[in-house]
């Protein structure tokens, strides 16, 4: 028996491919355990990449499989899981894509992985029950008197990149993407979370109902933004995709 | 609202498989000869959506057993509070049948490193584990099974083996077991020790649940084989022996098969929980 634990240096060298293996670890015979020790660091290191993997499918797409093995792999050193929670493990890939020196060139790769990272935040988001169509067959003046909740599983992100574009030409099929800013919200009917393009005004639109403002107000703020703000089309989108649930008046 | 069942009060001994979202409209036609699932517990500490959906419906229908793979109950560090906080919501709600977690740790400096860590079996870190066990347990408000891991090495400080390092803890802490055959079989390939001698020095009647899953092949250094439990291949031909062995000590016993990567059709799963009632069956009470 060893007087000093291997315990801690056997966590230490874990993320640590530069680390000698740790004294005191052995194989069936007694010699030391060399490589075996490496089946851990491997264990961890593929598995998390592996979950990046699955997580930010897009992002994956854009780098290409190797490129996004090497960035994974020091994304998964330096930003391990913090929590049990594999589901919500890449929260900071982003912020972390943005400051990766090497990927400069390569700016709006942030906002995809934010958007990315959004979809799967709605995945596991509470469930609600959406607003009944009939509340909306009111006078014009009740209507605009309304407030709504907001659907737990809705996401907005805003990008001076085109993140909609980029996603939906790496996922969906969509069109080469153009050079421009971009806001989204990500809406889940049932199981399944969409992204949706929104057009001039349509963020802060959904942003002051978030505030719990009467639809009047918040169409005046949204119009304050955007003189060609189309009321019709967000509100439509919201109501088609269950976005809206219970009304106070 | 949900109305958590109570029409089973134990695992079956019957073939159970891991739940994988892959399976779910094949199971919904026929799970035969399947009788019950279990889940790990993280994938369904999220808020709600299909996921959440999905573990309500099998919990209504099926005996449940809830696998915990992040506990981290063989730990250095205190448990992660909000970790203990989700897991007694999820027993809560989905009133599972069965609650098991692992001879391991995986978190360390709260950073969760998403793998089944070894610990040395010395009287510190069994007092350690024991104590995480009563947190859980009290948590929980149930007995835990505990699972015997796989190893690729061994601590030269450790100074119990395995089997009585289990069997000590179940003692102290009340728990029960959960004896995963391939695990056996990996670690005593990797250690060079007898199979059959581990499952005759583990305390069988404390066993609740029996694991099967494939492992892959490997060497070490030395060129001598070293097993990996990737949980990616149909269960080996001698851990089919093993578990015959196994059964013959313990009587029929909850088994359930594991297949986590590179998950197969739904009726290559089906033919592996066919054969574990094909060897349930030789042992039947």
């Amino acid at each position: 028996m060893s007087d000093i634990s291997a315990e801690a240096p056997f966590r230490d060298a874990l993320l640590d491919p530069s680390q000698a293996i740790p004294e005191g670890l052995l194989d069936g015979a007694g010699t030391p355990a060399g490589r075996r020790y490496d089946v851990y660091r491997n264990n961890i290191a593929v598995s998390l990449t592996e979950a990046l993997e699955t997580g930010f499918p897009a992002v994956a797409k854009l780098l290409g499989e190797q490129n996004f093995k090497g960035v994974a792999g020091f994304y998964l050193r330096h930003h391990p899981p913090k929590s049990a929670r594999m589901m919500f493990y890449g929260q900071a890939f982003g912020e972390f894509l943005e400051s990766f020196e090497p990927l400069a060139k390569f700016p709006y790769l942030g906002d995809v992985a934010r958007l990315e990272f959004a979809l799967r935040e709605s995945y596991h988001a509470a469930d609600h029950i959406a607003l009944d169509p009939q509340t909306f067959a009111v006078e014009p003046e009740a209507l605009m008197a309304l407030t709504f909740r907001l659907a737990p599983s809705m996401r907005l992100i805003s990008s001076p990149w085109p993140v909609y574009s980029l996603w939906a030409f790496n996922m969906a099929g969509g069109p080469k993407p153009i050079a421009g800013a971009q806001d989204v919200v990500i809406l889940r009917t049932e199981f399944d979370p969409e992204p949706h393009l929104l057009g001039s005004g349509g963020r802060a639109f959904i942003e002051a109902l978030a505030m719990q403002t009467t639809l009047g107000d918040a169409y005046e703020e949204a119009l304050a933004i955007a003189p060609d703000f189309d009321l019709s089309s967000v509100l439509s989108l919201l109501i088609a995709q269950g976005a809206l649930q219970g009304t106070t008046q | 609202m949900y109305d958590a069942h109570h029409q089973f009060d134990a695992l079956p001994p019957a073939p159970g498989v891991g739940y994988k979202p892959q399976h779910w409209s094949d199971i919904l036609e026929n799970p035969a000869p399947v009788q019950w699932f279990e889940v790990h517990a993280e994938n369904y500490m999220g808020d709600g959506g299909r996921p959440i959906a999905q573990l309500r419906y099998l919990a209504e229908r099926f005996a449940l057993s809830i696998h915990g793979v992040g506990a981290s109950i063989g730990g250095a560090e205190r448990l992660d509070p909000d970790h203990i906080a989700r897991l007694k919501h999820l027993v809560n709600w989905a009133n599972p049948v069965s609650f098991s977690e692992h001879l391991a740790w995986s978190t360390h400096d709260s950073h969760f490193l998403n793998d089944l860590l070894p610990l040395p079996y010395t009287t510190a870190t069994l007092t350690r584990v024991c104590d995480h066990i009563d947190e859980v347990q009290s948590a929980i408000g149930r007995q835990m099974l505990l699972e015997n891991p796989s190893s690729y090495l061994a601590f030269a400080e450790s100074t119990w083996d395995e089997p009585d390092f289990l069997e000590e803890i179940a003692r102290r802490t009340g728990c029960g077991l959960l004896l995963d055959v391939n695990n056996v079989f990996v670690s005593a390939t990797n250690l060079g020790f007898s199979p059959q001698s581990y499952i005759d020095a583990f305390s069988v009647h404390r066993v609740g649940e029996i694991h099967l899953a494939g492992h892959d092949e490997d060497h070490d250094d030395h060129g001598k084989p070293l097993l990996i439990d990737a949980h990616g291949a149909e269960v080996a031909e001698p851990v089919w022996a093993l578990l015959d062995y196994t059964l013959a000590r313990s009587g029929p016993r909850p088994l359930l098969v594991e297949w986590d990567n590179d998950v197969p059709e739904w009726p290559i799963l089906a033919d592996e929980a066919r054969r574990a009632a094909t060897a349930l069956a030789k042992v039947a009470a």
